[in-house]
């Protein structure tokens, strides 16, 4: 029989600590759903969908029961809309996300991504399309997700998608006014966007993808915060093999459950992403790991050490539990969904330039994060190339998840309710960047791009 | 199929007892106990085969839990496979 006090751990990792499955998201290629009809082509997608995914929900639930591990989200993830309808207009993408909103409620998921397009060098007619419907589409929907790729390390960087992505950032904002600009909270910006991302907003399935596969996010801030503060006052390389150790373990429950979900479904297992992804709830929250490591509050100075340490520390444990992983990987600094990062922005000790600086040795980038609606589209345009330029030059992911909150200032606070959170509106840089935005074109890729 | 039973709390005299009693009534023959009592706090890991249960397992389940909220008890059932995959490499 197993060990008592390795049983005890798991159910109180389970019970006291916040551990779970964040996410096991099906990820559907719907490319068989084009068509020259916009009213077959949406048809085609809730059919696709819906017929794909019936059994997502009810199948998540059954393994929550059995394995007694909570497993907090269903969701679906699917081909890059704007590759499906080049020969259609904008009218039929609107549909098209419609479509995707009604397949989703049908199903009982929270939320659908890929209503996106990869523009990293250029635009095709389906990704203008898609662009210039995007705020009404995610105004208009409730659970459609969309990520937007201006740049890669192989590409450069599309400024020109940069300055449009400003200008519909702050539509987007406008649309949904009368929710907080929620719409916003459904859309990201990303550069070396990954293509088997299970987790929201930014995930969609590949265009190198199989037919379908189910993809595992699993979490747990505060299993780790918990075995932070059991080591207590160790040395750096005692405090790596604590949290690898415990992400291994966090890791192996996500491989079990990544394994199980894709033998009942039928469909092949894709990958299990190794992400600390925080939650507003007490107890879960990747700010209190680094506030645990020693620092007086999240932001001060060692921020970005501690965070450091940690990312990397809990990719090394979560590598071995997994027989392929992928998406994000990391730790998230999302400031609305984190209870630590929430307190530490309220008491002015977390900045928008730390969290940048933070990025660099993070998973995803600039996420959930408020600010003044009258924040000028310039400077959104300047926010979102400055996080992309960290990632196109680290050869690493970066994400831009802004909310420009309409009528609201600086020292306001946005309440998105669920697991996005609430946010305090955050101060951004004042002067302009406008002539530097509007130059336009490329900036080209950086030279360790021309690895061969 | 095994699952394991996890049951801890205040200690007080039958906790093995009921347990039993719904494990034997509901068809999940008993394959170990381990159990201690340290300082009145009990805690009991029971590990049971569940291939032939009277009734499906979320109910079983389910019916530990309600008698650990009567007894004051917290009780866990979960498939024996997320200790394997967790502490077994």
């Amino acid at each position: 029989m197993l060990n008592i006090e390795d049983i005890i751990e798991t159910v109180n990792m389970i019970r006291d600590e916040n551990l779970d499955i964040r996410t096991i998201t099906m990820g559907i290629s719907l490319f068989d759903c084009v068509s020259d009809d916009p009213d077959r082509f949406a048809g085609r997608i809730y059919d696709k969908i819906t017929r794909t995914a019936s059994r997502l929900v009810p199948c998540g639930e059954e393994l929550e029961t059995l394995y007694g591990i909570p497993i907090i989200n269903k969701r679906i993830a699917v081909t890059p809309i704007s590759l499906l309808g080049g020969s259609l207009g904008p009218d039929a993408y609107l549909k098209a996300a419609k479509a995707m909103d009604r397949a989703a409620k049908e199903i009982g998921v929270n939320f659908i991504g890929g209503f996106g397009a990869l523009v990293q060098k250029g635009s095709t007619k389906g990704a203008d399309a898609l662009l210039s419907v995007l705020p009404e589409a995610l105004s208009e929907t409730e659970l459609v997700c969309s990520s937007v790729n201006v740049a890669s390390t192989k590409a450069g960087i599309n400024m020109d998608a940069v300055a449009r992505m400003g200008r519909i950032i702050r539509e987007t904002a406008y649309l949904t006014r009368d929710r907080e600009s929620i719409g916003c909270a459904k859309l990201v910006v990303f550069a070396n966007v990954p293509q088997d991302n299970p987790f929201m907003a930014g995930a969609f399935h590949g265009f190198g993808e199989p037919e379908c596969c189910v993809n595992v996010g699993v979490s747990g801030p505060g299993v780790v915060a918990n075995a932070v503060a059991r080591a207590g006052n160790c040395d750096f390389s005692t405090l790596a093999d604590v949290i690898k150790k415990t992400a291994f373990k966090i890791t192996r429950m996500g491989q079990l459950m990544a394994h199980e979900a894709s033998k009942r479904l039928g469909v092949p297992y894709g990958i299990v992403d190794l992400s600390l992804a925080p939650t507003p709830a007490q107890g879960d929250s990747v700010a209190r790991i680094l506030e645990g490591m020693g620092l007086e509050i999240c932001g001060a100075a060692g921020t970005t050490a501690a965070l450091a340490l940690l990312n990397d520390a809990v990719k090394k444990g979560g590598v071995m539990a997994s027989s392929h992983v992928g998406g994000l990987s990391g730790a998230f600094i999302p400031v609305s969904e984190d209870a630590g990062m929430i307190e530490a922005v309220e008491k002015n000790a977390l900045s928008l330039e730390k969290l940048e600086a933070m990025t660099a040795v993070c998973s995803v980038g600039l996420d959930m994060i408020a600010i003044p609606g009258d924040t000028p589209e310039d400077v959104i345009c300047g926010i979102i190339a400055d996080e992309i330029s960290i990632g196109v030059a680290n050869n690493k992911t970066t994400a831009v998840r802004l909310i420009p909150a309409y009528g609201r200032k600086e020292g306001d606070s946005v309440s998105f309710g669920g697991l996005l959170g609430h946010a305090p509106v955050m101060r951004v840089p004042g002067a302009s960047p406008a002539a530097f935005i509007a130059r336009g074109g490329r900036i080209p890729a950086p030279i360790h791009s021309l690895r061969n | 199929m095994r699952a394991i039973i996890c049951v801890t709390g205040r200690d007080s005299v039958g906790i093995i007892a009921a347990v039993s009693a719904v494990c034997a009534s509901c068809g999940a023959n008993i394959v170990d106990i381990n159990q201690s009592v340290l300082k009145d706090f009990f805690t009991m890991v029971m590990l049971v085969e569940i291939d032939r249960l009277t009734l499906p397992f979320p109910e079983f389940s389910g019916k530990l839990s309600s008698l650990g909220s009567e007894r004051g008890l917290d009780i866990h059932t979960m498939h024996e496979d997320i200790f394997n995959s967790m502490h077994r490499i």
